[in-house]
Order: C-alpha cells, then structure tokens, then sequence
C-alpha cells in the first residue's frame, strides 16, 4: 500500500514563473486577432426608475463599435449564484451605485473605457436603504430571517446572575485580488464560446454564460489557469464580467475581453458582509456563559447572491470553541442599496464567531478576569458540553492542548503582567494583549456541492498530467494536488504538472471555497492515481510475481515482486500490453446531512482549530497603534505541504487583521462607495507585519479519512486576526483602567480606537471609581 | 509660433531609451502612454501587471535607471503612471531582464522568492522582484548588507494579499547570500551616455505634443507660449488624470529633464531645493537638517513614488491634504515662482488661497524651495495621522515649531500649521495667538486645543470624521506639548507608537 507520507515543502508549483513574471493571468494571454475591448457604464445613484438611457455621445466615441444593454441579451439577464435577482445588465431599475447598466465594445480599452463614462441617464428616483440598521427597520430582506433556538435561553438570560447586553458594529471587507476581474470570451464555430475567466467557479461561470445565450453547456468551456487572489471575490462576482463579456461577443461574434478598472471592480462587486450585532448574554460569578442571544443583521445589498449560506454559516460559528447551551441565534439578510455582499474567506464564519469573542471579552472585564481564563471555561468538553447549538457533537476537540501549548510559548502569563506594569507607567501609550481560539467547520454547508472530479493521465515518457476541478488562486492547490498524485505514484513531485481547470475536462465541478479545495480535489486526484496504480500494479505482478499488498511505488520504482524496476519501464511495459494509463477519479464527502429549515445536522466532515496571542502598542492621543508581536499555533492535521500551508496561516492573519483595522468601507449619504482604490482602501502593508512574528503548525493528523490526514487551511486563520482586534480592545481598556467597557467597533481605525479610548476615559472620569 | 522649442529642440524626433539594456526608439505613440500599458500592449512584456492604474499597488514596478552626473542612479517607479516619452535617455528594466542577465536561470532576488515561499497567487511577485532588485544591485555593489527598515522602505509601495510579507522580507534578507548576479553598471553608463543629446525632447503625435524642455529658461519660455499646457513632474498625479478621470492632456512640459530645477543647496540662512528634485532627493537633504522628519518621509506615499515625485510638485499642486506644506511652512518655508517676467518669492502659506487655488499666476512656476536652517533655539516636530502606516493619505497632518524665552517659559515665537483640516494646507493663527507671549505650560496648551476651533472646520470623508479630525489636531499638539515641555518632557517613544520605526536604522 501507500508509504507512509512525509510532509514535504515544495515551493508553489508555478514559483518559478511567477518570480519571472512568465505566470500567465488571463490578461497576458495572447489576444486573438481582432479582439475588442469591452468597458462597463454604471449607475450613478442608489435606487430609480431609468427614465431615458441616451447612448448617442457613447456610439460616437473613438472606437467604439457597438453598445449594448438588457434588450442585446438573448437568454436570461440574470447571473444570480441561487436566486434569479441579479441582472447582468439593468433593465429599467437600478438599485445600487455602481450597478452596469449597459456595454460599449471598442476597439481599445482606454477607448471603451472613455467612451463609457459619456452616457446620459435620467433616472426617477426611489428611496434607498443602505444600512443593515435601516434595511431592519423597514423589514427589507433578500431571503426570509433565520433563527436556531436551542434550550430555553430567554428564561436563563432572566435568571443569570449577571447579564450583559449590547450593540457592535463590524464592517464589510473587499477581498482585494491584485488581479482585478477579467473575462476574455472567444466565439468559436457552431455558437460554441471558450472563455478565459478568472474565477473560483468555472462551471457557474459555463452555466451564467449558456443560460444568457441561450445556449447548452456543452457550448461553453470556461478556463481558468490560474487567478491572482480570490478570497471569495471571485466565486459569483466573476458572473457578471463573465456574462457581460459573452454577451458582446455573441452579439459582434468578435473576440472580447472585459477588464474593469480597478475602481470599477470596487463599484460593481460584493464584498465581505459587514454586520450589526444586538447581544445579550447571562452568565456566573465564574465567567461561564448561561445563555445567549444576539441578532444578527448583515447588509447584503441589492441582491441574494449568497447571502444565505454566508448567514448560516455565521450562525454555525457564533459558538466558535466554546459550548452554548442555551442559545438565540437569529441572522437577518438585510437588502440594501449597495453592492451585493457575497463570499469572503471565512464566509460569515469570522462575523459569527467574532460576536462570541466580544461577549466573552465583556464578561472577563465584568469580572474583573483574564479573558483567557473565560475562555477556557468556557470551551468545548471533550465527552460533555459538547454539542454545538446546531446539533453536531465535535468529536475531535483539540482547543485544550492547543490553548495550553500556545499559553505556553507566547508566554502569556507573564507577558500579561509585563502590560499591564508598563501601562502603569505609560501615560499615553497602552499596551493590550490577547489570546484568542478558533474552532472552524469544514465542508460546504450545501451538502451535494462536497463532490469533486479529476483527471490523471501517465504518458509512455512517464511523465503525469492532473485535471481536476478546483480552482488555483494562490492557495497552493495545484501543488498539494500534484504532491497528492506523485505520493501515490511513488514518483517525484517534478514529473506531475497539473494544468488549468477546464469545464471541458472534468464537468459539474463546485467553487473553490470553503477550504475545501485540497480536501475535495485532492481526494479526487487520488482516486484517480490509485485506479492507474492498482492497474500498473496488476501489470507489474503479471510480469515478475509476487502479491499485489507488497507491491511497493516508492523513489521513481516498483519493488516487492521478483524484480525492481523504474516506473517508466513499467509505464512501458503496461502501454504495450494496453494497460489504461490514465483514469478519472470522483470524491464525495461523507456522512453530511443538513436540514436548512430546522438549521441542524451534521454540516461539517471536521473542525480545524487554531489560536493567536498578539500584542500592540496604542496611541490614546490619536487611536494610532502598532502590532508588536504576534505568535500563532494552527492546526493543519497532518501537513500534505507545511510550508503553503504557514504561508495560508500567515497570511489568513494578515488579512483577517486588515479587516477588523485598516480596511474601511465608506459609503456617502447617497450611497457610494467612497472607498474605491487603494488611495482610500488600506490593505495591509508591509509595515504592518510585525517584527517579531512566530508561527507554528499544531501536530494533529485529522480524525477522520482526509486526504493524507491532512485539514483544510485556508479560511479558518483568518479568524486569527480577531487576537490582533482584542488586544487593542485591551490597550484602550487601559486608558479607563479596565473597568470600562470599550465601545470598540470594527474596522478598529485610528477613529474608532481614539473614539472608544474617549469613551472609556470619560467613563472612568465620572465613574464611581474615581480616576 | 513659440521660439523655444524652434531653437532647443528636436521637433519630431523620437524617443529613444533602453528597454531590458537594449536601445528602442519610438515615435507613434501617444505622449500620455503609461509605461506600463506600451509594455504589455505593444511589447507584449507581460509580467509587469496592472493592480490599480494608480501608483498604489505597486504590480507595476520597473526599475529605471538614469544618470546624475556620472553616475548610475536606479530606481523603482510605478509603470502605470509613467507617460513613455518621460523615459527618454533612460533604462528601463523590467522583470523580463532578470532571467536574461542571468543567462535564462534565476536571478538571486527570484530564487530568493522562491526559496523563502515569498509567492502565492502571483500577480503582485514581478513588483516585489523588481523594488528588490533595485535594493539588491545597491547593495551587490557595495557589498553590503540592506537594513530591515531599508527593506521595509523598499517594498513600502507593494501591496501583497496573500502572504502577509513575512517570507518576502525573508527572502530580502537572504537574497544577497546567494552566488551574485552583477549589474554592470560601467557598460550601462556608456550607454546612457551614448543616448544623451543636446538637444532637448519635443515629442509630437496626433494625439498631442511632449516638451522636455532642458534649461529653465526653454521651461519659462514654454510655460508662457502654452499657459494652457500641463505641467509634468514626477506623474504621480498627472498619471491619474489620464487613467482615472481621461483628461486629455495637450501639450504637456516634462520638467524632469530641467537639470537646475534639481539642485540641492545650502547658503547660511537656507537649504534651497530645486523644484525638481524628487521626493528621494529632498528626503536626503532634510534629512541631515531635520530627523524629526524622518517618519514624516517614510509615510509619505511610497519610495516607488517618493522617486519619482518632486517637492515641487507637492507643494504646486497644493493639495489640503499634501503632507509637505504644514511641515514646511511650519518651519518658514518660502517658495520662489518664476515666469518670462521675472520671478517672485513668498512665504509658502500665502501660495495657498483656496481649494486648489493658487497665488501663481499661468505662466509661473514653481522653481525653488527655501528651507531656512534649523534653529537650536527652536523644538520643532511633524506628526501624521492615517489609517495606516505606509502610503496612505493624511487625514490630519500637523507640523509645529516653538521658541521659547531662554531660560523661561514664555513662547516667543510659534509656527503650526495643518493639512486635512481646511481648503488649504493653512496655519493655526488662533492656535498660535493663543500660545504666543504665554508660558507654555499645561493650562495655556488646553486654551490653544480649543482655540483650534477658531482656525479650522474641518470636513468629514472617507479618512476620518470633521469631529475626530479636530480631537486629533487638538491631542496631537498635546502630544507636542508632552515632547517639549521644560520639566518632564517626553520622549518620542513614549508618546509615538511608530518612534521605532525609523529610530532603529540611525543607531
């Protein structure tokens, strides 16, 4: 059988070339003679009626060779991922600021791009709603509230000996690929179209574009070598460029690529949902939390687009590591009139389980206790307290050894007291530290999209291709797919080259997302390498002797019957005697079940675990603070490829901490998008990485039959940057010298900090404390 | 028609520099073309990547090498906003050129990359590769080792999404450790030299036409026949108008090629610095004067940026929220405009009379900034608020100078000015009022807080609020305050969060 398999730290499959610069993006690939150039005119205000769309000054544009709106679609003028809400192209309403309402195609892209910005529209206009708070008042909903009840929490609330209960704000995040959307549509003969996308989901991208067209999905092949950067964005947002881009094409049956400027991808797509929060909580003279209610409202904007799944994961991950047992879990998908929110890593998870964080930060400062200590009171048992208010028992709970080795080498404890002496004698800058867990499930919630495909083909020169259906967007996939097939093999990781994602090649595939790119695909490819290696093994025994159980691949060869021989020589041998050298694989993951009404079942295949300790330095004059060190322990179970996966850990952090800090989503009193550029929207930089920044993989082989035992990695750090979140939270509980609640909102700016700093210093000075 | 150009100029000629050390002449473009866009549209070198069109990503970087004097200088710039004529009698290397100078094999700085895992998805790699590589031939050649804030400084202008930097400063630090690749920078010289010429660029295409006239006088002259002609300096506002807003702009005047303009000297009284000089360059020069600057120049934009973009620029375009005019005038800066009609001198607060307006008339220009010596008598300190530390826009920046009485407390004399608070970079004149001839102590820094009221109402935008603007021009003059005081004065570390950031690469 299968050696046992080492974990190996290949660089990225495709490093070389994206050092070099040789990586092609779809925008590098070489344009087909004749291809135009396709720009986006948006609407200008949040909600109206277009009462005249005057494109007579577009048509007369340099360049331009047609332009087209709704009527120019043939099929269905609808790219919406569940529901059918989200036109392609405005059809008489617009509903957000940024929303396409129609297309000019040109022979350059400046051209189109200048010529787009000359349309005349007069629109009626209708009231907006643009907050989640103001979308709740007027009960403007994309899908029906969700709410999951478990125990009796609104008569333990009244009965706990203490109660806690208030308001937070966290903003939306935009995901931010350096690699804005693209799509790049080529007709072909017979109405079939190929198109370069880059995109999480190529099989939505084939069926958006059939179904606009009105064409069958075996006319639509959609490729995607690789992106730079998803996150999420990239999942249904591609649909519209996508379709749009098809659309002319079609129409001019003329090449067309659709490249939107960068404010413009800001304009017309989704983000991270931003959510408004309203929590109660009872909880004992310890800390242990009795019951808990929050309401959720998440501003999804004009359309569903996966709002739903975003809200149900939120509510599966308000527990995030601790048990609840009597909970009021409620999300509503506030419809707004801004742009449709949809997936970001961690996919409402982070949103739900940061809510639980900020309770639990409360009750520790209520009592006077280290939030730590709350914590771990409040975690999963391992044999009780351990089913989630979903229903699922979490079977493989590592967050106690995790917690406990973390505690540990970050030395906490110590640097607990270290902060807290030095904001002694600081009077104007504070330091704050904290610890925070992360308990993430794995699987999509949507049980039939846990099936993945894949393509391995042998050649006679030994060398081996894999397909499948996932998506590369950076994650490092394609490698530990690679990795996955030449640990079958028994060959070096140098022979396998995995090639783009290709609806063409294997079919029906589900997004990229979830994390469960490695765990679906890398199943797949396995399946597939195992059928090539059970036949080569077939071969081999034919040929030398032996039993096909000590048949060894291992180092380029096969051993354990009569004779040694190189893998080639039996890829030879088995070519001769017409031996299938190549096979398809299929994966299903097992033992799913959820039932979307009662919002209970068994969602999740496994947890992944994870925990964060971050220091910071804040500035109580100007809310200026800087990290100062971070240490991270995370459980990747058993690495298929350690070191991708501490570059995904690392930079999940990153991420997760620009959304809770730096990246702030404006929008004006009419409803734009004010922050549309990396001029206004911060990322972070290089600066803030911190200096001093420790991370490890937690050992930890998952429980459960994963691809080599490995976990999924790439959403659940992302939930590691709430440490950084806590910590200032921590740093201006200084300033009122941690009696005070700090009112800290999300993104914690330098506003919001020195906004809550005052608030907590006013506090305290009329506080019955003194100071 | 004008004269200048008859005289100086090469009408219709063509642009001539290197790509990847190999001379290309051109002459059928538009002048407004980015860099970047001719790379990838018309000479199909893809890997330099287009992230924003903007100047703040930084997928975009190239590396341009110039001469000053006999030297080779290289420096990354932002493609995207770069017009092509402006590169003319330079070298322009992009990422295509590593592999090549590497005899098809990696250069140090990419198998630096690839070692440390330094990429992910890709798309923001080559710009990385290229700010590294113009550290590494600094360093290779000197044989020396690059400072982790250099690093950070280098790659202040590259935006990453999905490492989190950490394993591209690691392969900063190790890139020089492996077998070295050298940029031979004698023959590069030879050959900037050979492209040089007397005369000076007028680059005309249907499109519009390109002055780079080489002497102030040619500039005047040009300034005066073409009032309605776009000033370009370093592009890195200009290159906006283009992608962003589609202006068209005809003619544009390229100062870049106007050698006095870049002048850097002292007399006793001031440093002069040429309207011209980068922001790099300027840097430099005050460094030595001001360290109480240094933070103020490591957050201002990007070094890709800070390389191409002038003072002069900064202070002519005038913007309210610039991050060098409060500094300055502050210090009592005076600027020197100059036309064909002669030229004139002012405090540098009085340039500024509205948003966007200013007190220069068409045909002037910006020529020369005045930055008198530092006094030891004077405290002087520049603070920045934004929501991030590297290339970010101020939503408040202050700088504040302060004498006091020798051996007392009284102040006798007081400069603040702000920028993110009003129309224009303005000063504080309530504010100083209320500090002048009083002692400075706690009760008279609260009266001047509040006097700050009087001076400014400030907006609300995406940056920050009108109301945490003010609280924050307050707290940071408290701050200056806590700095300054006679008895107990604080150190920058203890009020700063940021003080290590630059303070660790003086020792």
């Amino acid at each position: 059988m299968t050696h046992h398999y080492q974990a190996k730290p290949h660089p990225h499959e495709s490093a070389a070339l994206h050092v070099s610069g040789e990586a092609t993006y779809a925008d590098d690939i070489r344009e087909v003679s004749g291809t135009l150039h396709a720009a986006i005119g948006m609407s200008e205000v949040a909600h109206a009626r277009i009462k005249s769309l005057d494109l007579s000054a577009v048509k007369q544009m340099p360049g331009v060779v047609a332009v087209l709106t709704s009527q120019d679609i043939p099929g269905d003028n609808d790219c919406g991922p569940i529901l059918h809400d989200d036109p392609i192209l405005a059809d008489g309403l617009v509903q957000y600021i940024g929303q396409p309402v129609f297309v000019v195609v040109a022979e350059s892209y400046m051209q189109a791009r200048r010529a787009a910005r000359k349309a005349a529209i007069e629109y009626e206009e209708l009231p907006a709603v643009l907050t989640p708070e103001q979308a709740r008042d007027a009960q403007s909903y994309v899908v029906p509230p969700m709410q999951l009840v478990r125990g009796s929490p609104a008569e333990k609330l009244e009965k706990a000996p203490h109660r806690r209960s208030g308001t937070l704000h966290v903003g939306g995040q935009e995901q931010f690929y350096l690699e804005g959307q693209i799509s790049y549509v080529i007709p072909k003969e017979d109405q079939q179209f190929q198109v370069h996308c880059s995109t999480q989901h190529p099989t939505e991208m084939q069926h958006v574009i059939a179904h606009a067209l009105k064409l069958n999905f075996n006319q639509v092949q959609v490729e995607t070598r690789r992106m730079g950067g998803g996150f999420g964005g990239k999942e249904s947002q591609s649909a519209i460029f996508a379709c749009i881009a098809a659309v002319c094409a079609n129409h001019l049956n003329r090449p067309v690529k659709l490249r939107p400027d960068r404010d413009d991808d800001f304009m017309i797509t989704g983000k991270r949902h931003c959510f408004y929060y309203e929590y109660d909580v009872g909880f004992d003279d310890d800390g242990r939390i009795l019951a808990a209610k929050v309401e959720m409202v998440l501003r999804s904007g004009f359309s569903t687009d996966l709002s739903p799944p975003v809200a149900t994961r939120a509510i599966c991950h308000f527990d995030n590591a601790y048990y609840l047992s009597d909970v009021d879990i409620a999300a509503l998908c506030g419809k707004t009139n801004t742009q449709s929110n949809t997936a970001f890593r961690g996919f409402g998870g982070p949103q739900g389980a940061i809510a639980i964080e900020y309770i639990i930060d409360n009750i520790a400062r209520a009592l006077g206790k280290d939030p730590l200590d709350i914590r771990k009171l409040n975690y999963y048992g391992l044999t009780e307290r351990n089913t989630t208010p979903y229903g699922q028992v979490v079977v493989d709970n590592v967050i106690h050894e995790l917690t406990e080795q973390l505690e540990q080498s970050s030395d906490y404890r110590a640097r607990r007291e270290a902060v807290q002496a030095f904001n002694q004698s600081s009077p104007v800058l504070k330091k704050g530290l904290a610890f925070t867990p992360v308990k993430f499930g794995i699987s999509f919630n949507v049980v039939h999209f846990n099936q993945a495909g894949a393509l391995v083909h042998v050649y006679t020169d030994g060398s081996v291709l894999v397909n499948h259906g996932g998506t590369e967007m950076g994650q490092g996939l394609n490698t530990k797919v690679a990795q996955v097939v030449a640990n079958e093999l028994g060959i070096d990781l140098s022979r396998v080259r995995a090639t783009a994602t290709d609806t063409s090649k294997v079919a029906n595939t589900s997004a990229t997302a979830a994390s469960s790119g490695a765990d679906l695909n890398g199943k797949a490819a396995e399946n597939a390498a195992q059928q090539i290696r059970e036949r080569l093994t077939e071969c081999y025994i034919s040929q030398f002797g032996g039993q096909a159980e000590k048949v060894v691949f291992a180092d380029n060869k096969i051993s354990g019957g009569g004779k040694e021989i190189s893998f080639n020589e039996l890829v030879t041998l088995a070519y001769q005697q017409r031996v299938q050298l190549w096979s398809d694989g299929f994966y299903k993951t097992p033992d799913l079940h959820w039932d979307r009404e009662t919002l209970t079942g068994h969602p999740f295949y496994y947890f992944a675990y994870g925990a964060a300790v971050s220091e910071v330095l804040v500035d109580t004059l100007t809310g200026e603070w800087k990290l100062l060190r971070t240490d991270l322990l995370h459980d990747a179970g058993n690495s298929i490829n350690p070191a991708i996966d501490k570059g995904q850990v690392e930079g999940a952090f990153i991420q997760g901490m620009g959304w809770l800090t730096s990246e702030e989503l404006n929008w004006n009193d009419q409803g734009k998008l004010m922050t549309h550029a990396p001029s206004t929207y911060k990322i972070p930089a290089v600066n803030d990485c911190p200096d001093d920044f420790r991370m490890e993989l937690f050992e930890n082989a998952a429980h459960v039959d994963t691809i080599l035992r490995s976990k999924a990695v790439g959403e659940p750090p992302l939930l590691l940057g709430f440490s950084v979140f806590f910590a200032i939270r921590d740093a201006v509980a200084a300033a009122g010298n941690y009696i005070h609640q700090p009112p800290l909102q999300a993104p914690a700016t330098p506003e919001a900090i020195l906004s809550a700093v005052t608030a907590v210093q006013k506090a305290a000075a009329s506080g019955v404390t003194g100071q | 028609m004008p004269t200048a150009d008859a005289d100086n100029s090469r009408q219709n000629a063509s642009v001539r520099f290197l790509l990847n050390d190999k001379p290309v002449r051109m002459a059928d473009i538009e002048p407004t073309k980015s860099v970047l866009a001719w790379l990838r549209e018309h000479k199909r070198l893809t890997g330099t990547k287009e992230g924003c069109a903007e100047g703040d990503c930084g997928a975009c970087t190239v590396v341009v090498g110039e001469l000053a004097g006999d030297e080779v200088v290289l420096n990354a710039v932002n493609a995207c906003i770069q017009f092509v004529p402006t590169l003319d009698g330079k070298a322009l290397f992009t990422v295509e050129y590593l592999r090549q100078q590497n005899n098809g094999s990696l250069h140090p700085v990419q198998q630096a990359m690839v070692d440390q895992h330094g990429s992910q998805c890709g798309f923001c790699t080559p710009g990385f590769i290229m700010s590294l590589w113009s550290v590494y031939n600094r360093h290779q050649a000197a044989e020396t080792r690059p400072q982790r804030n250099e690093i950070r400084s280098a790659l202040s202008g590259n935006l990453c999404r999905c490492t989190g930097y950490k394993p591209i400063l690691q392969a900063a630090e190790v890139m020089l450790e492996q077998p070295a690749v050298s940029l031979d920078m004698p023959a590069l010289r030879e050959k900037l030299q050979e492209l040089q010429q007397d005369e000076s660029l007028h680059y005309s295409h249907p499109e519009g036409e390109l002055f780079a006239p080489k002497t102030l006088d040619d500039l005047l002259q040009l300034r005066a026949d073409y009032p309605q002609a776009t000033i370009l300096a370093g592009g890195t506002d200009v290159g906006l108008w283009v992608n962003k807003q589609f202006r068209e702009l005809n003619p544009v005047i390229y100062l870049g090629e106007v050698a006095e303009l870049k002048t850097i000297s002292r007399d006793e009284h001031y440093l002069q610095i040429g309207a011209g000089a980068t922001l790099t360059a300027a840097y430099q020069a005050l460094h030595e004067l001001y360290p109480q600057m240094d933070q103020m120049w490591e957050r201002f934009a990007s070094q890709p940026i800070r390389n191409v973009g002038t003072l002069g620029g900064n202070i002519a375009n005038g913007s309210p929220i610039g991050d060098s005019m409060p500094a300055l005038i502050a210090l009592g800066t005076r600027v020197v405009l100059q036309s064909v009609r002669g030229e004139r001198e002012m405090a540098l607060e009085d340039l500024y009379l509205d948003y966007m307006q200013k007190d220069m008339a068409e045909d002037e220009v910006v020529t020369l900034i005045k930055i008198p010596l530092p006094d030891p008598q004077q405290q002087f300190r520049c603070y920045k608020l934004s929501k991030r530390y590297d290339s970010d826009i101020s939503a408040v920046f202050t700088g504040m100078a302060l004498r006091l009485e020798e051996g007392a407390d009284t102040v006798t004399s007081v400069r603040i000015a702000f920028g993110g608070m009003a129309a224009t970079p303005k000063r504080a004149t309530h504010c100083e009022h209320a500090l002048l001839g009083n002692a400075w102590d706690e009760t008279t820094v609260r009266r001047a807080m509040q006097a700050l009221q009087q001076d400014y109402s400030p907006l609300s935008d995406m940056r920050a609020s009108d109301k945490n603007r003010m609280q924050s021009a307050m707290n940071l003059l408290y701050r200056f305050y806590l700095e300054t005081r006679r008895v107990d004065p604080l150190v920058a570390e203890a009020v700063d969060v940021f003080a290590a950031n630059t303070g660790e690469e003086k020792q």
